[in-house]
């Protein structure tokens, strides 16, 4: 029975490294950028939550109503006036320009909020739970945090389907010079997706600052996370980013049971594995 | 009239340069009769910095390989050394060589793995595979686990009886790795792996195209960065006498500082690294006390360069002046003609590789 709690504990933390890596697969996706500074801004986002909740007194979901427009934002300033020069057929210049953007953010952090760690105060989501049957207690915040991550992974799909925007996302995923071809401006366009991409990132970084402590140097390991999730679930496809979130979230909580330090260990392992043996993931649809 | 093409690799500057560089190893070598101990520290710091930023400039620059994960490499010579010297007694020295072969053995398994990722995936598998060396080294007791382990007083006393003597070893010691990774660098870049080299770093299809084996330069580029890295680490560790995963596995240290050195001075050419280093110790000198301000700057720097001028400070000198150091290129000099003859005034072919 224990072992199953495990299990769901993992399948739940796994809706969170999902809803990390949504937002880094769709800008792989339309624009092929990884950006290294995913795991910062996540973090970031949780640093402007809590300035809200400070400021206003608010519960950090609530905060997202502020949080989310801003980070959208900076999406967008930031894809415009950085990420756009550096994308081009060369693939070292996306790496070192995120890259620096990612030790830039590390640092003015720790130079706003100090090293300390810090959390969001949720009041009684942190706790309450929900009794199984068969004794056992599933906690309502991972349950969120899971059902979040359904609906965000839910609306991209709609949206990239179903929609004008959508359209035009998969046209410039497909060919982008066609696509501008076809009167779509690409670079509005890539800010569109960097600014719809931090959206979910602070939705990301509000549940991740609720569920645990954080401080300026955590984000790096949120991102290693967040591109493990994408490459086991196969580029290109968010249900299997999903997938790939749950297996991580798994073989972390399973890791952790069997001794505290082999958690993250246990996470990566199973990712080299998966890689090992099926290199292109489990659903992918990008080569 | 039909005098024939003629190719030249050295220029005045580079024949200049390599005197230069002679007298500069003197006096380099000669350096513990004339400096201090903490003179001497820094010296080492530079030539280890210079050594990995040469490195990952031949693995990044040339091959593409943009690891973001080569810290794993530092830690394992690192820990490697530690290994070797307490539990083997091997004397430290040979133990700086032998820590390079123990990581390059390790990187042909991480290298099978981490090679079916592309691109900036494969960035982050190489850092997935450090944090993963780094974990593990957290977990072995025999070397302090999380908090680490000083090396033992007579490992240390093994390097030599006097303090003074120690640091003179070390000194030379990481003397003779710097001067043999540019050697080995150098002489990969001028042989027939140097132009294969250059092709994939140009265009990875045309390199395909006209008979090079990508995946294989690559894999081999790998491996010898590796084991060079390692030994670099072991050095680095035999310095500070003390290791520990978070220090040895550093993102920061040891590939964050690596690439903005090689950006500032100028991806893909061997000056790059050259004068990268110099840029981020005097850098380095006026404002590390500025703490987090210090490493905005070198983020912000980083970004900056590789948008405005991807080519870095090198690449400029070279495009503004002509200015090579090491002579990798081949020119091809057209033999002297009449005027009106060649429509190009310059007698000098612009044809660089």
């Amino acid at each position: 029975m224990d072992l199953v709690a495990t299990v769901v504990d993992g399948i739940l933390l796994g809706g969170l490294y999902a809803l990390f890596a949504s937002g880094l697969s769709l800008i792989f996706g339309v624009m092929r950028l990884v950006n290294i500074a995913h795991g910062d801004l996540i973090v970031l986002s949780s640093f402007i939550a809590l300035v809200v909740t400070d400021h206003f007194g608010v519960h950090p979901l609530v905060s997202l109503v502020l949080v989310v427009p801003f980070m959208a934002l900076l999406g967008y300033g930031l894809q415009r006036g950085i990420f756009n020069r550096a994308l081009d057929s060369d693939i070292l210049r996306p790496v070192l320009v995120s890259f620096g953007v990612s030790v830039f953010l590390q640092n003015a952090l720790l130079q706003t909020f100090s090293a300390d760690s810090r959390r969001l105060q949720a009041g009684n989501l942190e706790t309450l739970h929900l009794d199984l049957p068969g004794g056992m207690a599933v906690g309502v915040l991972p349950c969120l945090m899971f059902m979040t991550a359904l609906v965000v992974i839910g609306g991209l799909q709609l949206l990239l389907y179903h929609t004008e925007l959508g359209r035009a996302f998969r046209s410039v995923s497909d060919d982008q010079q066609t696509a501008q071809l076809m009167g779509i401006n690409n670079a509005h366009l890539f800010g569109l997706a960097m600014a719809l991409s931090l959206a979910i990132v602070s939705v990301a970084g509000v549940f991740l600052g609720i569920r645990t402590n954080f401080d300026p140097s955590i984000g790096p390991t949120r991102m290693i996370f967040a591109c493990e999730a994408i490459i086991i679930g196969g580029l290109g496809d968010l249900w299997g980013t999903l997938v790939g979130g749950v297996i991580l979230g798994v073989a972390q909580t399973l890791g952790a049971r069997i001794n505290p330090g082999y958690q993250i260990l246990a996470g990566h392992l199973v990712f080299l594995t998966i890689l090992t043996l099926r290199p292109q993931g489990f659903f992918a649809k990008v080569r | 009239m039909n005098e024939a093409l003629r190719i030249e690799r050295s220029t005045r500057i580079s024949q200049f340069f390599a005197a230069f560089s002679l007298l500069l190893l003197f006096f380099l070598i000669a350096a513990p009769f004339y400096l201090g101990r903490s003179e001497l520290y820094l010296l080492v710091e530079i030539f280890s910095y210079l050594a990995l930023a040469s490195l990952w400039n031949l693995l990044a620059g040339y091959t593409g390989l943009a690891s973001i994960g080569q810290q794993a490499f530092v830690g394992l010579g690192g820990y490697s050394l530690f290994a070797l010297t307490i539990f083997f007694r091997m004397p430290p020295i040979l133990a700086v060589l032998v820590a390079g072969i123990v990581a390059a053995l390790l990187a042909v398994p991480t290298a099978w793995v981490i090679f079916r990722l592309k691109g900036a995936y494969f960035a982050i598998g190489t850092w997935v595979v450090a944090e993963v060396y780094r974990l593990v080294f957290a977990q072995v007791s025999a070397l302090g686990a999380g908090s680490g382990t000083s090396l033992p007083t007579q490992v240390v006393q093994s390097i030599a009886p006097t303090r003074a003597a120690r640091d003179n070893l070390i000194y030379w010691t990481g003397l003779g790795l710097v001067v043999a990774v540019l050697a080995l660098i150098y002489l990969i870049l001028r042989s027939r792996w140097g132009l294969a080299l250059t092709a994939i770093r140009d265009s990875e299809p045309a390199a395909e195209s006209v008979g090079v084996d990508n995946y294989r330069t690559k894999f081999i580029i790998y491996f010898l960065t590796a084991g060079a890295t390692s030994s670099v680490g072991a050095l680095i560790s035999m310095q500070k006498l003390r290791i520990s995963p978070e220090a040895a596995f550093s993102v920061n240290d040891w590939t964050a500082f690596v690439i903005f050195i090689v950006v500032i001075g100028g991806i893909g050419r061997m000056e790059g690294p050259l004068i990268g280093t110099i840029v981020f110790f005097l850098l380095r000198g006026f404002l590390a006390d500025f703490g987090p301000w210090y490493f905005m700057l070198l983020g912000a720097v980083a970004i900056i360069v590789t948008l405005t001028m991807p080519k870095g400070i090198a690449g400029w000198l070279a495009e503004k002046f002509d200015l090579d150091l090491f002579p990798l290129r081949r020119r091809v000099r057209l033999p002297k003609q009449k005027s009106n003859e060649n429509p190009s005034k310059n007698p000098e072919w612009p044809v660089r590789i």
